[in-house]
């Protein structure tokens, strides 16, 4: 079995009953449910080898090499925020517990109290300072000062998707019980078209088990809820995938949009589960013209040391010389002869209430889609 | 996160040659290299180190046998 990052799966995990009673007597910082999942991922070695938030100088290497200050590869601050008045009532040393709903999820030991440029942060993280950005936007509403240190799980915040939660110690018994010694891993946050299907079903092609890992969470307008993702997964894997081979379970954190280097946090977390192979695609985590296609392929060539073995996918599409679904690489006819799988058309004609072409879309996948009355976040 | 870092020595024709293999990479220093390079070897003879006992493995078995992941 493949070593979580760093070499061992972090577990900050403690019920008892006297951390929760302690826990209302501290200071507290209400955490929104972005923020709820994040500390459970933490809690949870999601995240390993980060057993807390950021300190600065771990943040500061993370913006500067996107590596932690151990020198092990980690592209996204993981960071909790404090206004003014917050840490007014936390000095250094001090306990903060993390409330979520009027509940204690968490306490956080405050190592470290710091400031920091939200200008570089953006530029550093998402190659931008522009606003336009929604990963940037979300920095720039952050407030001025964050909080480092390590944290304690007590509660795991609520989930919309019980069935399908499974924290890395789950996946792990399950990837080795299932007898695959090499697994890959698929991010999405899309309702699968064909295109999608054919990438996973490649990858799979050499490799023991295929995890398909949904993200949920805070995304931007535009993009498939999250009950519509796991809805036409259902029906994809019910019809056209091969059970003993392929398996799903949700990861619930937002999206960033950091396109090269949330392609690498999103490799690191899927080390996490146990993968040993993650698909990168074209615009991985990307938003807008922010990145070129293939940036968040090239980055990887920076990541030697990375410990899981990325896949890159250019692009499949129907050709009808060949005859079928092929990809870049092993058709040689010219672009009039093939239609390409566009999330941008497929969404507007499922917007329109239209069915997309079945060489675009599984019937059973677009049907899932349209029995939803607002299928995209709004 | 922070780390003590102690010293050791390696001939100097080979921090060399490693300065030339790291060259153009995302490896920061001679040192990041070596230790990336002793884990790697370090971690193929380590035990597979579980980090839960067997009742929490079995609960966890079932727990997948109930969400029907496993038979
Ligand atoms: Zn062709």
């Amino acid at each position: 079995m493949i070593k979580p990052h760093g070499g061992r799966l972090v577990n900050r995990i403690s019920h008892e009953e006297r951390l929760r009673e302690e826990a209302r007597e501290m200071p507290r910082r209400d955490l929104t449910l972005d923020e709820a999942r994040d500390l459970a991922n933490i809690g949870h070695g999601v995240f390993s080898p980060l057993e807390g938030y950021m300190c600065r100088e771990d943040f500061e290497v993370v913006l500067e090499e996107g590596r932690l200050a151990n020198d092990l590869p980690w592209t996204i601050p993981i960071v909790i925020d404090a206004d003014r008045d917050e840490i007014a009532r936390v000095l250094e040393g001090d306990t903060l517990a993390l409330f979520y709903e009027g509940r204690p999820l968490g306490i956080l030991d405050v190592e470290e109290i710091f400031s920091y440029e939200k200008k570089r942060y953006a530029e550093k993280v998402f190659k931008t300072t522009s606003e336009e950005h929604p990963g940037v936007a979300r920095i720039y509403a952050k407030k001025d000062h964050l909080l480092g240190g390590r944290i304690t799980l007590l509660e795991d915040p609520p989930t919309n998707f019980p069935r399908y939660k499974l924290w890395p110690k789950e996946t792990r018994v399950l990837f080795r019980e299932r007898g695959w010694r090499t697994v890959v891993g698929f991010q999405t946050r899309n309702a699968p078209h064909i295109g999608h299907e054919y990438v996973q079903k490649t990858a799979l092609t050499f490799v023991d088990g295929l995890f398909i890992n949904p993200l949920i969470g805070k995304k931007k307008r535009g993009d498939f809820k999250d009950e519509v993702i796991i809805k036409t997964y259902e029906v994809l894997f019910e019809h056209y995938y091969p059970k003993d081979s392929a398996t799903m379970a949700v990861l619930e954190t937002e999206m960033r949009y950091a396109g090269p280097r949330e392609a690498i946090f999103h490799a690191i977390i899927r080390k996490n589960f146990g993968c040993t192979h993650f698909i990168v695609g074209r615009d991985h985590a990307g938003v807008g013209n922010f990145y070129g296609p293939f940036e968040a392929q090239e980055i990887f060539d920076y990541y030697p040391d990375l410990g899981i073995v990325p896949m890159f996918f250019k692009s499949f599409f129907h050709c009808a010389k060949c005859g079928g679904v092929v990809n870049d690489k092993i058709c040689p006819h010219g672009p009039e002869h093939h239609i390409n799988f566009s999330g941008t058309k497929i969404r507007e004609m499922l917007l329109r209430g239209e069915r997309p072409p079945e060489t675009m879309m599984r019937p059973e996948v677009a049907e899932a889609i349209l029995s939803f009355d607002h299928p995209f976040v709004e | 996160m922070e780390e003590k870092m102690v010293t050791v020595e390696i001939p100097a024709s080979l921090y060399a040659k490693i300065e030339g293999i790291i060259k153009d990479t995302g490896f920061k220093s001679v040192s990041s290299y070596v230790t990336y390079v002793l884990r790697e070897v370090l971690a193929e003879d380590e035990e597979e180190q579980e980090v839960f006992s067997k009742e929490d493995e079995e609960r966890v078995k079932e727990r997948l046998r109930s969400l029907g992941y496993l038979d």
